[in-house]
């Protein structure tokens, strides 16, 4: 039986030898390298484009916004161009693109494009956004507003608490930079080969570009996404195709690490006001929430990372009341868009910070004040979901219980870190919705499809292998529902011209919803042979056995969608989610009062990820979202020049933590079974990213006093709350 | 032209001596183990060893391993593959896997100094090398456990 | 990056070294590369030649001689953190030079040519009182840590000279160092700070805080009369010229600088 198991992730081997061909590895023949031209302005004119003179344009091409069919980005809205023709709407936005023979010649080439410009007046302030005389989308810069009432308000006695908690825009940072090949097709068409999340995002997105459906998309060996790398690779497909239409060559743009820091998509900024009531003894009677997140200057999934925040900005607790109010806003800075997390992390951080503010007004514990919160069976969310089997309590006594043992303190370095600092310990705990929201899977049908050729079985899923492990569960999942050994699935490659659309990798759905539906497949499979084999042997050796030797056999399943769920998109009532996951982080640490710093010593996790189907794979997920969130935490920031660009475009002043600022991390696997998901297996990707932020904040206020409400914590920040412990920041 | 010994064999390359030595590895001796995630010695995607050291091979020209010994992931396999990078797969240290080669070299030139390394050693031979995926805790067990001590 | 087709020169001797300098004062002088070749593929660099040290013999080492340590211009930061009759506190400095990768190949020639107010080892040799041999075809001449920065990134250094040894003086007295970045390692400093004192002596070393590394004279004076460490704090944060950057604020130095000697005076 391999569910529960860990064998060696399939992609292993190659990874450790170095064989394994990632996007900047791939090198056709006749390759031509292609480089982009940016805006240098917020918000202009674009009065023309010029060639330099001066520079040998011989064997460049050069694409413009005039060159583009159908020039739109395809995602959700269609406010997005592939190359801004008439209006810039934020600095380092693509313009042009040139391709030429070698990569330097490519580089001087988009220097050699001078761009005319009539500025315009930009807005950056999220705040002053909406409803702005300088219009960014649509009549007001509203990408999206969403309201949730539930329970009456007024009436009650108890305590009314007040807060406002912020955090900035955070990169994904992925070590592979963004890379995608196009490769002309001897039919006319082109093949798209690269770095990506979602093949069938792009699939789409260069059809309509084209208005020819002679496309297919691969996904090579991608090296991390969380998110960064899902809708982003759409453009920049778009334009490897451009520049290989134009050339008639093999295209290949790879971005520099200060191109991509610019450039692509970042977590969205947020500004979360939280005003509650709560009885003295610390029972939560209403809670208003007013979020404003900065979309940045074109829509991308604005609306869906909204829609999770507000759903999570409760925080894993009940309420008599909600009043929740959040919008989406647009601004001249580069789009902002997927990350691990998608909203929920932002929201819980004000959840849990607010959660801390309220037991230091009533003088309670702040466990204890969650304790006497916290979801249990038959509670109703904000959107009168009515839970069952949350795992609140669960994961809190895990990782109380795994916290007791001693910590062993990180070693003092000599020169870098100093002996003498405070210490504290802090706890949060979070929720997340596992896979889309509401009855979303509906839309999208999600597809897998399973092929018998040679004894062996193939899996087909669009769904991609970022680094989580999914190349290694799906064939778990259907070599277990099958009873035969792991080595005979294999996966078909991640390209559209061979596997159906099993709808994006995101969300933390692959593994839950498409897991569930390879789950399914395999049955249909093992249905199907029995009829073709026309046996009721369940075994399926034995009715392979009786297929003929070259007999293949195909089945498509289609993601079938729990009917129980009532989701009203109108009103946001419902069945938000088909389930949560919950998470209990404790962080141990230490501050520098002299500079701020933080010494992460232990982090201890317990996470309900249902089932773990791989638990070494599972707890590396765990593991390195933990500290994605310690680096949102502490260490990361981008810092905006007056453009709205970002300053600190290099790895040397964007941080992000080494192996010496990790912790030492105790991850504890709860286990409680979500009946649709396979084997009980929920979504995990995403529910790392949500405790640590807040646990870290307390921890520095147990131990210093110093209550911080805005993200990221950096020394800087941290020593200036040290002189004023107990003031809000 | 400039002459040094690569992954054990004689190479030569033309490129201009002021060449990144990675563009000499990935380009022209079709060596993609070492891989660029930034292009400025701050991630360590790129570390090879030059005559058993580790270094950034963005970092350095070529014309400086004139005569030496340079090793890239594909060496380290070469003729079996090294007991970090087994330890790797097994313990779950790779994930996305476009840090891995740069931390096996890392990790390579540690285990030879100290076998035996503590996970705080470990932390500070890695210091060079960023990861996003792991959180680092599953490379610090490999590396520690790579090589097996006496019973 | 731009393909760099700059003629390099790869001297073998001291006095080839020196030759290639005075015939090219416009050549780039490189050393480990760490910093050289990132300036290169960043675009700020496009030399017009290169002289490589890397391969030039005698100029990497530590000798000892007489009451001296000499350390050669291209010893690395490794070969440094390695060596146990170098000081403690330049050991530790070298040990925050990046991290391996870079130590293995970055000079503490090239650290000090570099001159980056940030330079992590910088402030060590000022507290120190490190010599700099600065030689040329016309000679040599030695010059003293605290002489050799003059303004931002300029030197002592005349066009025709190489930077080919550090003396380091045995020296008396109880030193400390540290470095304030944003994370453990491979860190850009935003306060270095390197102090060392015994009877009637007194240094106090900072960079990063200044456009040169820099020692703050009044509050090394102030220490060695005895005075409150809360005043020689003060002094510290009046005698430092930090800014605001990309990587932190003038204040955030300025509190750092006084709390790190705070700590240590104690």
């Amino acid at each position: 039986m391999s569910i529960g198991t860990s064998p060696p992730r399939r992609d292993g081997l190659e990874k450790i030898v170095g064989s394994s061909l990632y996007a900047d590895d791939l090198r056709p023949d006749g390759c031509l390298y292609g480089a982009t031209v940016r805006s240098s302005r917020a918000h202009a004119r674009i009065l023309g484009l010029r060639r330099d003179p001066a520079f040998d344009w011989t064997g460049v091409t050069l694409v413009t916004a005039a060159d583009v069919p159908t020039n739109i980005v395809t995602l959700m809205t269609d406010d997005q161009p592939v190359l801004a023709g008439g209006i810039t709407r934020h600095v380092h936005e693509p313009l042009a693109l040139v391709a030429a023979p070698t990569r330097e010649q490519a580089l001087a080439a988009a220097r050699a494009v001078i761009v005319d410009y009539e500025d315009l007046p930009a807005l950056f302030d999220p705040e002053l956004a909406e409803g702005n005389a300088i219009q960014i989308f649509g009549h007001d810069n509203v990408f999206k507003k969403i309201s949730i009432r539930r329970g009456t308000f007024g009436g009650r006695q108890g305590i009314r608490v007040r807060g406002r908690y912020q955090t900035g825009l955070q990169e994904q940072l992925y070590i592979e930079p963004m890379s995608m090949l196009a490769l002309p097709r001897p039919d006319g068409g082109f093949t798209v080969q690269g770095s990506m999340q979602c093949p069938y995002y792009i699939d789409r997105a260069v059809k309509r570009m084209l208005g020819d459906e002679r496309v297919n998309v691969v996904q090579a060996v991608t090296g991390g996404g969380f998110g960064g790398k899902e809708e982003y690779p759409s453009m920049l497909a778009c334009h490897a195709v451009l520049l290989a239409r134009a050339s008639g060559r093999p295209v290949k743009i790879t971005y520099r690490r200060d191109e991509d820091l610019r450039a692509t998509t970042k977590r969205h900024p947020s500004i979360i006001e939280l005003d509650t009531l709560v009885s003295p003894g610390g029972h939560v009677l209403e809670f208003g929430a007013r979020i404003v997140m900065d979309g940045g200057a074109y829509h991308t999934l604005s609306t869906v990372v909204l829609s999770r925040a507000i759903l999570h900005v409760t925080g894993p607790y009940r309420a008599e009341a909600v009043a929740l109010d959040g919008v989406c806003v647009a601004t001249h800075t580069p789009p902002n868009g997927a990350f691990r997390g998608f909203g929920a992390p932002q929201a819980q951080w004000a959840a849990e910070r607010h959660m801390d503010r309220v037991a230091r007004t009533l003088g309670l514990d702040p466990l204890e004040l969650r304790r006497r919160n916290l979801y249990k069976e038959g509670d109703i969310t904000a959107t009168g979901q009515v839970l069952h089997d949350p795992g609140g309590f669960a994961v809190l006594d895990r990782a109380l219980a795994a916290a007791e043992a001693p910590v062993d303190d990180k070693t003092i370095r000599p020169g870098v870190t100093a002996p003498a600092m405070a210490r504290g310990r802090g706890l949060a705990l979070a929720w997340h919705g596992c896979g889309f929201t509401g009855n979303g899977e509906a839309k999208i049908k999600g597809k897998v499809a399973l092929e018998v050729r040679d004894g062996t079985v193939y899996v087909g899923i669009a769904s991609t292998d970022i680094g989580q492990g999914t190349e290694t569960i799906f064939p778990q999942i259907v070599a277990e529902e099958l009873g035969i050994d792991t080595a005979r699935v294999q996966m078909l490659p991640h390209d559209t011209a061979q596997v159906p659309d099993s709808g994006p990798t995101v969300a933390s759905r692959t593994a839950m919803v498409v897991g569930g539906t390879a789950l399914a497949a395999a049955r249909a499979l093992r249905r199907h042979l029995q009829s073709t084999a026309m046996s009721d042997e369940h075994g399926f050796d034995a009715l392979l056995s009786r297929l003929a030797p070259d007999a293949t056999a195909r089945v498509v399943e289609t993601y079938e969608v729990d009917a129980n769920i009532q989701w009203d998109m109108d009103t946001y009532q419902g069945d938000a989610y088909p389930c949560y996951g919950w998470s209990c982080v404790i962080v141990d640490l230490r501050v520098d009062t002299d500079t701020g710093e933080v010494i992460y010593d232990r982090v201890v996790t317990a996470t309900d990820v249902g089932r773990a189907l791989n638990p070494v794979l599972a707890s590396g997920q765990i593991e390195g979202g933990t500290l994605q969130a310690l680096g949102w935490a502490t260490q990361e920031e981008v810092v905006l020049d007056s453009r709205g660009g970002m300053r600190n475009d290099r790895l040397t002043n964007y941080i992000i933590p080494t192996a010496l600022d990790a912790p030492e991390m105790v991850t504890e696997l709860v286990e409680i079974p979500f009946a649709g998901g396979p084997f009980g297996a929920k979504g995990i990707g995403e529910i790392p990213m949500d405790c640590p932020a807040a646990a870290v904040a307390q921890a520095i206020e147990a131990a210093t006093g110093a209550a911080l409400h805005a993200l990221p914590m950096t020394p800087e920040r941290v020593l200036a709350a040290l002189e004023t412990p107990g003031e809000s920041r | 032209m400039t002459r040094f010994r690569c992954n054990g064999m004689d190479v030569q390359t033309g490129a201009a001596p002021m060449s990144r030595l990675l563009d000499v590895l990935r380009e022209d001796l079709r060596y993609t183990g070492p891989k660029e995630g930034c292009g400025e010695g701050e991630c360590g995607a790129c570390t090879v060893r030059i005559d058993g050291e580790p270094v950034m091979s963005c970092l350095v020209p070529v014309c400086q391993v004139e005569g030496a010994e340079v090793q890239t992931v594909e060496g380290l396999a070469q003729p079996v593959v090294h007991a970090v990078q087994s330890a790797f797969l097994q313990h779950g240290a790779a994930q996305c896997g476009i840090c891995t080669p740069g931390f096996l070299m890392a990790a390579a030139a540690l285990l030879d100094e100290n076998p035996h390394p503590t996970r705080e050693e470990a932390r500070v031979a890695l210091a060079g090398n960023l990861c996003r995926c792991t959180g680092y805790q599953k490379i610090v067990d490999a590396v520690v456990r790579a090589i097996a001590k006496e019973a | 990056m731009l393909a760099c087709t700059a003629p390099v020169i790869r001297p073998r001797t001291l006095r080839d070294a020196l030759q290639a300098r005075a015939d090219r004062p416009d050549a780039t002088v490189l050393a480990g590369g760490t910093d050289v070749m990132v300036y290169m593929e960043a675009g700020v660099l496009q030399p017009s030649a290169v002289i490589d040290l890397w391969g030039c013999h005698g100029l990497r080492g530590i000798e000892a001689r007489g009451n001296e340590l000499r350390i050669g211009a291209t010893t690395t930061h490794s070969d440094l953190a390695r060596d146990p009759r170098v000081p403690a506190v330049l050991r530790e400095s070298a040990l925050t030079v990046g991290a391996v990768q870079i130590q293995n190949r970055g000079t503490v020639g090239g650290n000090i040519c570099n001159s980056s107010p940030a330079g992590d080892t910088l402030p060590v040799w000022l507290a120190l009182d490190a010599d700099f041999q600065l030689s040329s075809v016309r000679g040599t001449r030695r010059v003293a840590a605290a002489d050799y920065w003059r303004g931002y990134k300029q030197t002592a250094l005349a066009t025709d000279e190489l930077l080919t040894a550090i003396y380091l003086p045995e020296v008396e007295g109880e030193a400390h160092f540290r470095k304030v970045g944003t994370r453990m390692a491979q860190a850009i400093s935003k306060v270095i700070f390197c102090g060392r004192r015994s009877h009637g002596v007194a240094r106090l070393a900072f960079g990063a805080v200044g456009p040169v590394p820099l020692r703050v004279r009044a509050a090394e004076d102030a220490l060695v009369a005895g005075a409150p460490v809360s005043e020689v704090v003060r002094l510290v944060r009046e005698g430092i010229v930090p800014i605001d950057d990309v990587r932190s604020t003038r204040d955030y130095r300025a509190r750092v600088s006084g709390n790190v000697v705070g700590r240590w005076l104690g």
